[in-house]
Formats: structure tokens, sequence, C-alpha cells
């Protein structure tokens, strides 16, 4: 009995953070034969708990391909993914949709539009047989900042910031730990994505939540992240600290040229 | 200042609807001449609108109005519309967002190509190809022959965006309007396509109208900027003088932006005010 004790000890220390999610040695194919496309090559990633992890790339490098399998869009991957610790097979279970939830870029194609706020809001709670129903909805529509005359309303009759904030609230419905988030503000206006980057901002300290992040913008990665993976052509090219995205300390080539290319025009951009 | 290529005097676009007339531009007035103009606006501020009016493109039931739009001496409200074909891709070139929806997906882009220079020049069909060829390398196709026998799903994004700019310069317009023509690029080929655009304004004397979401962008593209909000111009400077803007919707625009050299807790949401909507339009001429 000593030893189990011990062995079990040994464990706990081996693991050096508690980590939230762990997707090891990731592949993601589409198409099937001569048509089969990998997408994503061998990509590694740990996310701590609570912690704010970024993926940048181009269109096509395989950021989004990433969410979509760790969340269970996408069935051809193989490689490990483990969400606190368990790992996830091809089936995902109701306990992992209450662990972990996405939102998706455009919030004029994610909310059905014959649906009410107050259906799309309640639909996970009755699918996972949740009780409370009407207060869950009401606290969950004051969390994003939306008033309860909202609640009744058509997506044709918000905004497209009022549409991510309710897209948001649905993810937040089962009480998640994890939030994978899909390029959340790029259909947004950018007074209105400052809003919904504050909104994350809140409901990360307030529910104490784990972001993973996908954009193609630099600057809102660094705003919301502090770790930031960059992808290309599906292979993970460099995995960075916010600080040294910001100070542009990074010895890869395709990053530099990121970094350089988000800070607007350069006549000079293909001269060297 | 010489001239200017382009002069609009209050310009106002309506659109009737059941719940009355909804105006998408709001009587403004600017110029521009040899020079790369701005366009900056969030959604719905009348910055596409005031593009497409240029060409009198506003469809029915739409309406545009203004004192006039002349365009080298010539007012273009005066034109038949038969007179305005003669204008639109000739003179005047156009550029939308999304090259998806502005080719046709059934016909090959060299014959798309082909098909406007003939329609606006007298060239034999041998000639146009090759002009069209010569088109597709200027704007930096690896491959002019390839592209040339392609059909538009064939081609990437950034690929089909290049293919639009060599369509509407072929003809070698005077004016080009780019209608948010790098936004759904990336990075790095957005850049490319600024550089064939800048090239042109420098080498050709064009002018450029550049409409566009993006203030970062259009700050370090442009010369001059028109900033409109809620269909009115509410500002308007030099590009390099934007840190300098002093309209609160200006600046409460760049302040929303997360910023990559300087790190900030929280976003400074924007506080909209019902009096800019009232205030007067600011006529931006150069």
């Amino acid at each position: 009995m000593a030893d189990v004790a011990v062995t079990e000890r040994v464990d706990a220390s081996s693991k050096p953070a508690d980590l939230a999610v762990s997707i090891d040695k990731l592949n993601v194919y589409f198409g099937e034969g001569d048509d089969r496309f990998q997408a994503v090559k061998n990509f590694t990633l740990n996310v701590p708990r609570g912690a704010s992890v970024g993926i940048v790339g181009e269109s096509g490098s395989g950021k989004s391909t990433v969410l979509r399998a760790v969340t269970g869009l996408l069935a051809d991957w193989d490689g490990a993914i483990n969400i606190d610790g368990e790992p996830v097979g091809s089936n995902r279970t109701k306990a992992f949709y209450r662990k972990i939830q996405m939102v998706f870029q455009d919030p004029y194609a994610s909310l059905h539009p014959r649906h009410t706020i107050d259906r799309v809001l309640s639909e996970p709670l009755r699918l996972h047989g949740i009780p409370d129903v009407n207060e869950r909805v009401l606290k969950a529509l004051d969390d994003v900042g939306l008033g309860e005359s909202f609640r009744f309303r058509y997506p044709h009759q918000l905004s497209g910031g009022q549409r991510q904030r309710v897209a948001v609230a649905r993810a937040l419905m089962l009480e998640p730990e994890i939030l994978l988030l899909d390029e959340p503000t790029s259909a947004l206006d950018v007074s209105v994505q400052a809003e919904i980057l504050n909104l994350f901002t809140d409901l990360r300290e307030r529910h104490n939540l784990t972001y993973i992040m996908v954009s193609h913008d630099l600057a809102v990665v660094a705003h919301m992240c502090e770790e930031v993976a960059v992808m290309s052509q599906g292979h993970m090219m460099e995995l960075l600290s916010v600080e040294d995205l910001r100070e542009g300390k990074s010895s890869n080539a395709y990053t530099q040229e990121l970094i350089r290319a988000s800070e607007g025009y350069d006549e000079q951009f293909f001269d060297d | 200042m010489s001239e200017p290529l382009l002069s609009v005097e209050d310009l106002w676009v309506r659109f009737p609807t059941r719940n009355g007339v909804v105006e998408a531009v709001r009587g403004i007035s600017f110029s521009v001449g040899r020079e790369r103009v701005g366009i900056v606006g969030e959604s719905g501020s009348g910055k596409s609108m005031t593009g497409r009016s240029i060409l009198r493109l506003i469809r029915s039931p739409g309406q545009m109005e203004a004192k006039h739009i002349t365009f080298k001496g010539q007012n273009l409200l005066d034109l038949s519309e038969r007179q305005m074909r003669g204008i639109r891709g000739h003179r005047i070139s156009m550029v939308m967002q999304d090259p998806k929806f502005s080719l046709n997906p059934v016909m090959t882009i060299g014959k798309q190509i082909v098909e406007v220079l003939r329609l606006h020049a007298k060239v034999s069909r041998k000639q146009a190809i090759v002009s069209a060829l010569e088109m597709l390398e200027a704007v930096q196709i690896r491959d002019p022959e390839r592209v040339f026998n392609a059909y538009p799903h064939e081609l990437s994004g950034g690929m089909g965006q290049r293919v639009m700019i060599a369509m509407m310069l072929i003809t070698d317009p005077e004016l080009l309007i780019a209608d948010e023509p790098t936004s759904a690029l990336d990075v790095t080929v957005q850049m490319r396509v600024l550089a064939i655009m800048d090239k042109l304004v420098q080498e050709r004397g064009m002018g450029l109208i550049f409409v566009s979401h993006d203030l970062n962008l259009v700050s370090s593209f442009c010369d001059r900027i028109i900033i409109m909000y809620a269909g009115r111009i509410v500002e308007t400077c030099l590009a390099k003088d934007l840190h300098k803007a002093t309209h609160p919707y200006t600046r409460g625009l760049l302040n929303a932006l997360p910023r990559l050299d300087a790190p900030a807790e929280r976003l400074d949401a924007l506080q909209r005010e019902e009096s800019w909507k009232q205030e007067r339009s600011v006529a931006a001429h150069g």
C-alpha cells in the first residue's frame, strides 16, 4: 500500500502545471484518398488552467482547424488531446461540453435566424437537463451586458456586437472552464471589437476561464493572451511570450514578417 | 494645388423604406487630386455609398442627389446612362471587396480582361491578349499564362484580387475607387496589393479613393484621410497627422484599437454622442 502512495505522489509532482488543455502531436486531415490533405501537422500546445493562449497565422495556416478538432467538429485527426488531464476520444461526452465551449467568428451565421435569444440560450440547458432555465437565461444575459429586454428578440433585431454577446452568453450557459475563441471580433467594427474584448477580459476574471484564441490580428491576440503560437501551413512555427511579440523579439523569419506587416503599409516591405 | 481630378459638392444618398427615408450619405463635399485619399468609417457610415455614387451606381429605390460631381471639368450628373458607361471602367474604375462575387465564375480570367479592354478601346483581339498578359504580370502574378486560362475558382483570394485590379487598370483609368480592396486578404498579400496600387499612383499619376474601416492601414498608406460618421464627414486631415486628430469620434476610434506597441488593461469603448449626427459635414477639399 505504501508503494502506491509513493507513486501517486511522484505522479503529482512530475506534472509541472495544472493543464486545462494539452494537445500533443495533433494531425488533422481533410478529404480522402488522393485528395487527402493534411491541414495541421504535428501540433503541440499546452495551456495551463486560467491562462490565455493565442494562435495567429494567415488563412489556411490551420489555426481554426486546431480549435475545430479540439471541440469535436472535425473527426479525422490523430495525436492526443487532453482536457483537464483526461484524453478525449472520437465521441465527445456531455461532460466534455460542460467543460469546453466555442465562440465562432461570424455572429450573423452562428445564431439560428428563426430562434429567439431565449431559445438559443436555453437549448444547451435543456439538452443537459439543467434546471432553473429561467434564472440562468436572465443571469447569462446580464453577464454579457445585455438586458432582459433582449430575451425574446430574434437575431435580425440585434446589431453585430449584440449578436456576438449572445453567442458568448450561449457558450457560457453550461458554465464551462475553457472557451475556444475563433476570430471572435474580426467581423465587428473596431469600437464594437473593443467592447467585446473588454467583455472577454471581465468574464475571464469573473469565471476564472481559460482561453484559446485564434486571430489573424496580432494586436488583438497580444491584448488578450500571455502566450502566442504562430502557425504557417499547418506547422507551429514558434511559441513566444506576448512581451517578446510586442518587442519583436523573434528569431523566426515568418513571425518577423507578420509583425512587420501588422504595422501598416510599408513601401520597403518587398525591397529587402 | 492644381485643379482636382474629382470634386463632389453636397452629395446625398437616400433610401426610402417602410419606416421612412434612411439617409446614408448626408450632404458631403470633397475633392480628390492625383493622390491617395482614404475614406474611413465604421459600417453604416456611408463610406461605400460615397464610392458608389461617384459612378452613379446607386440602385433604385435608392436616390442620389448632389450639386455637382465634377470629373475633369465634366459634371457626371449631366451625362446620359450611355455616356456614363463610357466613364465607368474606362476613366474611373472601381475595385470591390470580394473577388469571388465580382468575377464571372463561368468565364476564364483572360476572356474577362480582354472583354473589358475591347469594350473601352479599339484594339485587335491579339493585341488585347498581349496587353492582358502584360497587365497580369504588372500586378505580380508569377505565371500569367496559367492565370489567363484559369477560371476564378481556381485562384486564391489574393490572386483573385490582383486579377480584379489588373482588370480595372487595363483601361488606364485616371481615378480608381477601391472599396475595402484588401480586407479579405492576408497581411502579406495585402501588402503586395497595396504596393501595386501605390506604384500606379506614383508612376501613372492616377487618383485613388481608398475606402476602408482600417484606420492604421489608411494612415500608413494614404496621403489624406476623410473620416465619416453617420453619413457625414466629421473630420479630415493629412494621413501623417491622424494621431493629432481632434474630433471625439476619431479619437474614440483610435483609442478603441488594441496596439501591439502599447499594452493596455482595458480598451476604451467608444461613447457615441447624438450631437455628432447633427454637426455640419466638414468639406474635405485638398
